[in-house]
């Protein structure tokens, strides 16, 4: 092929137009593979177009950088470590183009390496270093040599404190986007210097911080401020707030969650002047009574709300029904207090709702579901999860009146077949949640393979009258289904792992407790689902040895397995570590595994992150094994459970019910 | 804005040169001009003995004569010459006399001896005092001094022969000896003064600050402006006995002094206060202004504050306009130019942790952030023993190194990241640092031999390796061989 075409018809097309073909490609990791090995002209037209990269093991960095040059974007946070060594690499093979780096789950490395990055690549702008639990103020102090850095995440950067978040806000100016979220060591003087250094932020995420009003008042002088995360500060106060006079005027979206010391006494402070404010979060905080939404009356811009969790009053819902804004968004779950009658006057008046959460709002009936669908006729997304006074019959009016819907989640509800049946209408779906719907059975699944041919997701946790013949309906009726739950539904067996298999999209399958399905049903999965990363066969009793071997061939992709209680031993095991992605292993309860088989295992996945293993195996496996292995990036959650009863469905359910108040 | 202020009068320095007497100028003529303040010290330390072979003097006056004005270093030179000549006389006669008292040591000639001692004491230490005052600026100076030595003239043949006066006559040249001491710091510190600008600079504002909160809002007019020339207020002592010659901080202490000279001076009214006898007009408050031209406190200033008393003068002074010669023993860092700022500092340095990149140093954090807040390009330092240097351990207690270490680390890292080895070999030096690093090798699927880990324990492995020995190297090969299916 390559010898006959010496005129290759694609010499004479611009590199551009490879590049915008490639750029249409690049949703599916496959075709750009594919692409690359046709021809060396291809490969090297697309070693020149790649400008983002996610390696796997930093041992591949040195080969990697040297063949994609243009590397803008680098993600590092499968990496399972990244030394000083391999970000001396990074920092000088990419020293202009690098723009973009993310080591989220990667914190191995120390001050030096940071140092190098940020002097070397004078145009990096982006810096992700969430979860460094240990970073030190040392190691800000060589972000900010990053003179161009505009966003900057430090989530859960426990060990940080004001004097780094100091030097950071003077050496970066050009900072827009900074997330502080779980910095417990940041107060506010460090937020302050933030405020007075950086006044082009336009994000600042401070959740948990122990920050009072006094950061607030440098924080309401920002001009470009949109979005500002307070969740979870406790420290912030009515009274204090009081002396804000109009807050922040560019803020379009607020989130005080979980604050529970700001009422409509204090609201106001804060939102008064940001006339443009979207996005509103009062999540877990203080009643919604008619005065606090009262607080809200006049911001006709807002488009979302979400009072999650928090004690909800009629008054207060009728109160947010005579807003003058129209809401698009609608989040009450978990909110206690929420009646039909609330809900009604709320829905009615906000028609153009697209979203809208309900989840366990365990009042409400029919009538809300009826008042919902009548007057949401736009919904996209609706989640009715645990709302157990709702009737079967009222799930025909989602199906009947509500087509637009992409998302809907119906976990632990009476839904039955006739209500999948109108369900099955909604074309759009692509996300369905029927978990522990213990009414519904293949006919009703039936409809929906046939109906809504865009599932991309389906959970069917613990519905337990499904069989072989709904999943093959839907695995032909929905082929890029990428993931789905059919975890303890004991009628599955192997028939239904071949049916899946003809779903190449397929990343996630859970089929937990499906203690028919054997090794055979495995093999044609991992065969047939070459996109596979997630596969949780805990409690698949048939499972052995001879379902790793094919995974281990053609699973390329996979990143975590859950095998406890299974037959795997050893051996099977062993194989597991010819995929290289594979970083999260748990091994809980496998009879077939001896301390030996086990050290052998874990030398041998390098790339392993998460490894959960029974707690009897620590002091099997020697210390310095363990040590090794923690500082090549391995984390250990060790399990001391006892072994639990099969338990009845239904018992369980009751039992969960108890729980909740 | 103080850098502003002093920034043209940096630049306008060579067009002022001729008129040194400017105040404004005068600061920085004397920091210009202290590395021969210290060459012309040493000799005046010394002047008891070189003074009686008469040469001490023109070399105190070569040295001098380079850097100031020409005409009013005549004046200068010629009071000195003067003195000088009274000096010879006396020295003359000190040589004659001693011959005789060598030979006959009798009461008078003993009597005549402590006579020609004390007036010989009396007129080193106008001496000193004159050379030594004239350094910085000399015109006030020679003002000040013209009348003692009128004194010093009339009381020259009186007799006065008591012990203390003797031995007062001999203290003056020591705490003359004192201040010499003292000035060598200072020339370090001019020294130094280029690195330390900003520093200085920022504290003066910092003090300007605080000043203005003492400050007290009259009504301008309702009081009477004093103001003080700087000689007056850098003097180490305002009161001098006219006998003796001996300087008193306080005018109390010069009178209980004088009560030795005489019983004259130990009547009621020479020990009274000398203020309540002209107590007649105490209705016009006093208030003091500082000399120094484009200083807040200086009546010319648009929003002149003025100072309460001559303490205040003094202090506010010396904080702003003068040099910082006090230097903390414990820290070598901060400076201070009162030395009771700098024994209040003393009493609780090393708690200040909190340390900015200029090198300042705070003992609240929110002063810290307060500051760098205010000051552009300022930034924290991170303290040295978390920044993990390579450098090996440093002086905690020296911050300025500290702060400079921070800055060359940056620096020193710059340069090493041009080349890839050069970070290699520094990763070396810090290995313990980065255990991981370590291990850094690329641990595959193949290397499961356990001879490659310098940290693996063989020991303890021993038990398991034969049966581990046999796992891998059956399984190794295991999936390999099922690729090739």
């Amino acid at each position: 092929m390559k010898k006959q075409k010496q005129n290759n018809p694609f010499n004479l097309v611009a590199e551009e137009i490879i590049f915008i073909i490639l750029d249409l490609l690049n949703r599916n990791s496959l075709a750009i593979k594919s692409f690359s090995l046709v021809c060396k002209s291809f490969y090297a037209v697309e070693s020149k177009h790649r400008c983002s990269l996610k390696p796997l093991r930093q041992d591949r960095l040195p080969a990697l950088l040297s063949r994609y040059p243009n590397i803008t974007h680098l993600d590092l946070t499968l990496c399972s470590r990244v030394s000083d060594a391999s970000l001396s690499l990074v920092s000088h093979s990419c020293a202009s183009s690098l723009r973009s780096i993310d080591f989220s789950r990667t914190p191995l490395f120390s001050t030096y390496g940071l140092l190098g990055l940020a002097l070397n690549c004078k145009n990096i702008v982006e810096i992700d270093l969430s979860n460094a639990t240990e970073l030190k103020d040392s190691a800000l102090a060589a972000v900010a040599e990053a003179k161009n850095l505009e966003k900057l995440s430090l989530a859960r950067c426990k060990s940080i404190t004001d004097m780094g978040v100091g030097c950071v806000a003077v050496g970066c100016r050009k900072l827009r986007f900074i997330c502080l979220k779980w910095c417990f060591g940041v107060g506010d003087l460090g937020i302050g210097l933030l405020a007075v250094k950086c006044k082009h932020l336009c994000f600042l995420d401070l959740s948990y911080l122990p920050i009072t009003n006094k950061c607030l008042s440098s924080i309401s002088k920002l001009q470009h401020l949109e979005e500002l995360v307070l969740e979870g500060c406790f420290g912030i106060e009515d009274d204090s707030l009081a002396v804000l006079k109009h807050g922040c005027n560019s803020l379009k979206s607020l989130d005080v969650s979980t604050c529970q010391n700001i009422s409509h006494n204090g609201l106001p402070s804060l939102i008064n002047g940001a006339l443009g404010l979207r996005q509103l979060t009062l999540a877990h905080g203080s009643p919604v009574t008619s005065s606090l939404a009262d607080c809200l009356r006049k911001h006709s811009m807002l488009q979302s709300v979400k009072l999650d969790g928090c004690f909800v009053t009629d008054d207060g819902l009728k109160t947010i029904g005579n807003w003058c804004a129209s809401l698009r968004e609608l989040s009450l779950s978990k909110c206690s207090g929420v009646t039909d009658e609330g809900l009604s006057s709320i829905v009615t008046k906000h028609g153009d709702l697209r979203k809208l959460d309900i989840t366990c709002c365990r009042k409400i009936t029919d009538a809300s579901i009826a008042s919902i669908t009548n007057s949401c006729k736009s919904l996209t997304s609706l989640r009715v999860e645990s709302c157990t006074l709702v009737t079967r019959e009222a799930f025909v009016l989602i199906g009947q009146r509500c087509h637009l819907l992409e998302e809907l989640d119906l976990t632990d509800n009476e839904v039955d077949d006739k209500g999948l049946k109108y369900i099955s209408r909604c074309s759009e779906l692509s996300s369905l949640k029927l978990g522990i719907c213990l009414n519904i059975t293949d006919e009703g699944l039936i409809h929906i393979g046939k109906g809504c041919s865009k599932l991309v997701e389906l959970d069917l946790y613990r519905s337990e009258e499904i069989t072989d013949s709904a999943i093959l309906a839907i695995a032909q009726g929905c082929p890029g289904l990428e993931m789905i739950n059919i975890a303890y539904c004991k009628y599955i067996t192997d028939c239904s792992l071949l049916s899946l298999s003809k779903c190449p999209q397929l990343k996630t399958l859970e089929s937990r407790g499906c203690s028919l399905i054997t090794s055979l049903g495995l093999k044609a999965v991992a065969v047939g689902c070459k996109e596979l990363t997630k596969l949780d066969i805990k409690k698949c009793h048939n499972i052995d040895d001879a379902g790793m071997l094919p995974l281990a061939r053609f699973s390329q992709n996979l990143r975590q397995i859950n095998l406890s209680h299974s037959s795997v031993t050893d051996i099977g095991l062993l194989s597991l570590a010819s995929i290289s992605c594979l970083q999260n292993m748990t091994i809980l309860h496998l009879k077939g595994l001896t301390p030996a088989g086990l050290a052998a295992v874990l030398l041998a996945c390098g790339g392993l992150k998460k490894v959960k293993l029974q707690a009897t195996f620590r002091w099997l496996l020697p210390l310095r094994l363990v040590q090794y292995l923690e500082s090549r990036g391995c984390m250990f959650q060790w399990k001391d459970k006892v072994l639990q009863e099969k338990l009845d469905p239904k018992c369980w359910k009751l039992k969960l019910e108890d729980l909740m108040p | 804005m103080d850098l502003k202020d002093k920034v043209p009068q940096h630049a306008s320095f060579t067009q002022h040169q001729q008129k040194w007497e400017d105040p404004s100028i005068l600061d920085y003529s004397r920091r210009v001009e202290s590395p021969f303040l210290a060459f012309n010290q040493t000799h005046t330390s010394q002047i008891k003995v070189p003074v009686q072979h008469g040469v001490v003097n023109e070399l105190v006056q070569a040295s001098k004569v380079q850097d100031w004005d020409p005409s009013a270093m005549l004046d200068n030179l010629s009071f000195l010459e003067q003195k000088i000549h009274q000096l010879q006389d006396l020295v003359h006669l000190i040589i004659g006399r001693k011959g005789q008292v060598l030979g006959r040591p009798d009461e008078l000639a003993v009597q005549q001896q402590q006579l020609v001692t004390a007036d010989l004491t009396s007129i080193i230490v106008q001496l000193i005092s004159t050379a030594g005052s004239l350094l910085p600026s000399g015109k006030h100076t020679l003002s000040a001094a013209t009348p003692s030595l009128e004194q010093s003239g009339q009381f020259g043949g009186v007799v006065f022969p008591s012990a203390q006066g003797l031995n007062d006559g001999f203290q003056p040249p020591n705490a003359g000896g004192c201040r010499v001491s003292g000035l060598p710091n200072s020339v370090d510190i001019s020294r130094k003064h280029g690195n330390e600008q900003n520093h200085i600079i920022e504290e003066h504002e910092l003090k300007d600050e605080e000043d203005v909160e003492e400050g007290e809002s009259l009504i301008p007019g309702t009081y009477e402006i004093l103001q003080l020339e700087k000689e007056e207020i850098l003097a180490p002592h305002t009161h001098f006995c006219t006998i003796c010659g001996k300087g008193f901080k306080r005018d109390a202490n010069l009178r209980m002094h004088m009560r030795g000279h005489g019983d004259e001076y130990k009547t009621p009214g020479a020990l009274a206060k000398p203020n309540k006898e002209s107590g007649s007009e105490p209705t016009i408050i006093k208030r003091y202004s500082c000399p120094y031209t484009g200083c807040k406190r200086n009546k010319d200033h648009k929003k002149f504050q003025p100072l309460k008393t001559i303490l205040c003068v003094k202090n506010h002074y010396k904080r702003t306009h003068c040099d910082k010669s006090y230097i903390c023993s414990r820290c070598n860092t901060k400076k201070f130019s009162v030395i009771a700022d700098l024994k209040t500092h003393e009493k609780h340095c090393g708690k200040d942790k909190w340390l900015c990149s200029c090198g300042t140093t705070f003992s609240r954090k929110d002063k810290l952030f307060g500051h760098i807040a205010l000051f552009q390009g300022h930034t924290p330092a991170i303290p040295l023993e978390e920044a993990k240097a390579p450098a090996g351990p440093s002086d905690q207690g020296d911050s300025n190194q500290a702060a400079n270490k921070v800055g060359s680390m940056n620096f020193n890292f710059s340069s090493n990241v041009s080349s890839e080895s050069e970070v290699q070999s520094s990763m070396d030096i810090k290995g313990n640092v980065d255990d991981p690093a370590c291990y850094f090798s690329p641990l595959s699927f193949d290397t499961c031999n356990f001879g490659g880990f310098h940290e693996f324990p063989r020991p303890p492995f021993d038990d398991s390796e034969s049966s581990l020995a046999f796992l891998l190297s059956g399984s190794c090969n295991y999936p390999q061989k099922s690729g090739e299916d």
